[in-house]
């Protein structure tokens, strides 16, 4: 079989082009197997897997003596034991006619983030629906990551036809059933064919059991769609990636071209900065070129000495691409550890990283019927649309024009993983219109009538630790010389601006980031802010040293010991937390992230409160703040 | 390449190279010391041209380096030495000294053995010598079943180890190489390459390979029905064994114990490029360390394989 079929010999991949598609469908659907079936009868399997797969099929294949072609696709170790694919796996196969890319995404529930990194890159994706049990849940959910991928052209396979007697009334059905929901989400390229992966009916070769059918096999169908790339059409878009300077003489910034077509002489507009200026040339290993297109990596020269670096979009003058700093975006989330509103996250935008902060979700949608569902947070898996902050501006489009201008991710700050992905929508009116409003009055002058400068000295540690007091006995000494101070003690402020706050993790990072915005405007306003509170997460005291800008800023550990925190107990709060009657408690079922570099640590096993008051004095006498 | 390509019409290689290209510039643009892992074998020749590309008409900006044995085949340290005189490029040679100090070689150790202390163990050591934070590789999806799972950009842990349930999700066109000290990165450009398409790329862009590639009258003897070819002295033949002069060719190349000779009339690239597609064997059919166990690959890569 597999020697049967051999490539002509002018069917080169340098000629042909490339589909990538997706295949969607869950654990019983038979989507390993329908792979395996293409690549099989369309004579790929080579004889030497093709004996591995003999073997392993006796082993633990689940087709009895049959071969079963779905372990040529289940490639780890653990997945074969537990007969289940766990992850998003790239398979290539060539055909005369064309070259394919098949990401093959896992289909059960809590792998949402594969199908969506499968479909980030695919043209196209076939859905698999079990003949016996019709459109089911599974089916609307991946057919909506489809849509929302904004993947135009849509296979269904209804597969395991011979199960239900190659009747042609069921497949009728379902493909009407299907065909009402696609219309709904907007899918409109849509075709709809009846296989056996098991046996091979229209995958690879039409079968003798539906000889009412009369469309493509399937592969037949993957060979000769049209799948429109009108990418090159659209407005110039590209990221520069590098700046190339070999010499003095030359020059050039280089990117990938997302899309439309350059030429030399073309007038180009370089976002954030609007400067314009013209393409002089477009060169590469091969020589300079007449023209690019889209999916081209080149190196353009430009006429005139800009200011370009890594991170800017370099866009057709007469149709820019926008530039914004808050948007609204579809949000995929991708991790265990939930969305947290207002913790400062890095988003990866075509060739740019800056801090992000996300708003509470507006709604979080349900995948399997697309209602809207009201949501404090995001978990793994979920989709939402939440409002997105970032530190300074950006160029975009949004996704449903540009996906490459359109798309980000969001890494986590301290793990560095990938925790999410998100599609921009548009951007918020606010970020456009209100612009920062410059003031005459300035820290200098605050610090010349003040005669000390500003700072933010942040106390953190467990409950009990001895933070408030030591801040008050702080406070008192600074007062005492004369310097203007606030104390803002996480208690009391927990009775005001943040009554509406609880204790989850959630809240926990929205009461820090009101908490270190105040303290912003304080120092601003020329204070001494010491804040003590606990402040049990890093990322969140990373975001308030952040926010402080140049202010200086002092973060102070009150290291205390659990057990000696828990035996002080000055408000009964470890006691109640013990019971089970105050959930959350920091350092009893809530964690606390120790400071790994704080500027000062205090041992309160070794001080006294006035001892540790004074070494945090001396350090702000040593750093001329007061 | 065809100069000027019709809208939405690129060919296969085209987006190949094109993708190819961005994720080396992406690489080097996040990494803070980039190194580029060379094995002197076609996909390394590939990428080492892609890598020119990326940066012309600057020179590339960072190291090759060669994880060396010390049993490769006698053409390849030619060549390999040859192509960076050439090129100009920075050379590093990584030998493990404990493999040299003990002697192991895989004859008298095995192959599993030989492999892990030269090739895996030497890997560690170098990447740790020289402080790289990311190293390309240029292993293919296509070349075995759990690199058909591996991300482009791929994290390993202070001790070198791939965890394929902690991949981070790549979407679109964006990588990024962002880690913890300690952490390294390893990249892979040509992941979505097949072995035809690394072929016509060669064919097209004329890059120099090893000669090894094209069938020639080579002495091999056989073992356990595979040809090996006795490349040097220190080839242990059994009493009475004589190696035969056949004309052989082949398709990967390692260690020369290791690697099993195809007989061939392919002579050129393109007897070659047509022998390949009427082939109906994999390419790492002739590697003999695949087959020491059932998902043995998996296994080596959560060690520290590339």
């Amino acid at each position: 079989m597999a020697a049967t079929t051999v490539p002509a010999p002018h069917s080169a991949s340098a000629e042909k082009d490339l589909l990538r598609f997706i295949t969607c469908g869950s654990v019983d659907d038979g989507k390993s197997t329908l792979i395996g079936r293409l690549l099989h009868d369309s004579g790929l399997v080579l004889d030497d897997h093709m004996a591995a797969l003999e073997r392993d099929s006796k082993v633990v294949g689940t087709q009895g003596e049959a071969l079963d072609v779905a372990l040529l696709l289940d490639g780890l170790q653990a997945e074969r034991e537990q007969g289940i694919t766990i992850d998003v796996a790239h398979r290539y196969f060539a055909t005369d006619r064309r070259t394919f890319i098949v990401a093959d995404t896992p289909g059960h529930e809590q792998y949402t983030r594969n199908m969506a990194t499968g479909a980030s890159t695919a043209q196209l994706a076939v859905i698999l629906i079990d003949a016996r049990k019709g459109v089911l849940i599974q089916t609307r959910r991946h057919s909506h990551i489809v849509a929302l991928l904004g993947i135009r052209h849509v296979v269904v396979a209804v597969n395991k036809m011979d199960l239900v007697g190659w009747s042609a009334d069921t497949f009728a059905a379902i493909e009407e059933e299907y065909r009402q929901f696609a219309a709904g989400i907007g899918l409109a390229e849509v075709t709809v064919i009846p296989v056996s992966a098991l046996h091979g009916d229209n995958v690879v070769a039409a079968g003798a059991n539906s000889p009412w059918y009369t469309g493509p096999t399937l592969l037949h169908h993957l060979e000769t769609v049209v799948v429109g790339d009108d990418a090159a059409a659209r407005p110039l878009r590209m990221w520069v990636q590098t700046v190339i300077r070999p010499s003095l003489d030359f020059r050039g910034y280089a990117g990938m071209i997302s899309a439309g077509t350059v030429r030399p002489g073309d007038r180009v507009r370089v976002l954030p900065s609007g400067v314009e200026t013209t393409v002089a040339r477009i060169v590469t290993f091969d020589g300079d070129l007449p023209q690019a297109v889209a999916g081209q990596s080149v190196t353009l020269t430009l006429a005139d000495e800009v200011d370009i670096s890594r991170g800017d979009l370099l866009c057709a003058a007469d149709r820019p691409a926008g530039v914004a700093d808050q948007f609204e975006a579809d949000i995929i989330w991708m991790h265990e550890q939930p969305l947290l509103p207002g913790r400062p996250y890095l988003l990866k935008h075509g060739t740019r990283t800056v801090s992000a902060t996300f708003g509470h979700p507006k709604y979080q949608v349900n995948v399997n019927t697309l209602e809207h569902l009201a949501a404090t947070t995001l978990e793994l898996n979920e989709i939402g649309v939440c409002n997105v902050s970032l530190d300074r501006p950006v160029p975009f489009d949004p996704y449903r024009e540009e996906p490459e201008t359109g798309g980000f991710v969001v890494i986590d700050r301290l793990t560095n993983v990938t925790v999410g992905a998100g599609l921009l929508h548009f951007a918020l009116r606010r970020s456009q219109n209100i612009h920062w409003q410059a003031v005459t009055v300035d820290r200098a002058a605050r610090v010349e009538l003040n005669r000390h400068g500003p700072a933010i000295v942040w106390f953190t540690g467990l409950s009990g630790s001895g933070k408030s007091t030591i801040a008050n006995l702080l406070e008192a000494r600074l007062h005492a010389e004369g310097v203007h101070t606030y104390l803002l003690d996480g208690d009391n402020v927990r009775h005001g601006l943040n009554r509406d706050l609880g204790f989850t993790d959630a809240d926990r990072v929205e009461n820090i980031r009101r908490v270190a915005e105040v303290a912003r405007l304080m120092a601003d306003a020329g204070l001494v802010v010491l804040v003590s509170f606990i402040s049990p997460f890093r990322a969140e005291r990373r975001m308030a040293r952040e926010r402080a800008g140049d202010v200086p800023f002092l973060e102070v550990h009150v290291d205390t010991p659990l057990a000696v925190a828990e035996q002080r107990d000055p408000k009964g709060l470890y006691a109640k937390a013990r019971s089970g009657e105050l959930v959350n408690f920091t350092g009893v079922d809530s964690p606390y992230e120790a400071p790994e570099a704080p500027e000062l640590r205090l041992d309160t096993t070794a001080l006294t409160a006035a001892d540790a008051a004074s070494a945090v004095f001396d350090r702000l006498r040593a750093d001329g703040v007061v | 390449m065809s100069p000027i390509p019709s809208p939405g019409t690129l060919t296969t290689l085209e987006r190949l190279e094109a993708e190819a290209i961005h994720i080396i510039r992406e690489a080097v643009a996040e990494a803070e010391r980039p190194v580029m892992l060379y094995s002197v074998g076609k996909d390394s020749s590939v990428m080492l041209h892609l890598a020119r590309k990326a940066f012309h008409p600057a020179p590339i900006p960072f190291p090759l380096m060669h994880v060396d044995t010390t049993w490769k085949f006698r053409e390849m340290y030619e060549f390999r030495d040859a192509t960076a005189a050439a090129l100009g490029i920075d050379l590093i040679v990584h030998v493990n000294q404990d493999c040299v100090e003990q002697g192991i070689n895989p004859f008298d150790h095995g192959s599993a053995v030989h492999t892990d202390l030269w090739k895996t163990e030497g890997l560690k050591q170098a990447i740790d010598r020289y402080r790289f934070d990311m190293a390309f590789g240029g292993a293919r999806r296509d070349e075995e079943k759990s690199r058909a799972k591996e991300r482009i950009f791929s994290v390993r842990t202070p001790q070198h180890q791939w965890d394929p349930k902690r991949q981070r999700p790549e979407l679109w066109h964006l990588y990024h190489a962002r880690h913890a000290p300690g952490e390294t990165l390893r990249v892979f450009p040509l992941s979505n390459w097949t072995e035809l398409d690394v072929w016509e790329y060669v064919r097209r862009q004329e890059i120099p390979v090893v000669p090894l590639y094209f069938a020639k009258p080579r002495p091999v003897v056989e073992r356990h029905g595979t040809l090996i070819m006795v490349d040097d002295d220190r080839f242990p033949l059994a009493a009475g064994e004589q190696p035969e002069m056949r004309m052989v060719r082949f398709r990967t190349l390692g260690c020369y114990p290791l690697t099993g000779a195809v007989e061939s009339d392919a002579t050129t690239l393109d007897e070659v490029i047509d022998e390949m597609r009427n082939s109906t064997f994999s390419e790492r059919q002739g590697r003999v360390i695949d087959h020491d166990q059932a998902g043995s690959m998996e296994k080596k890569k959560q060690e520290g394989y590339f």
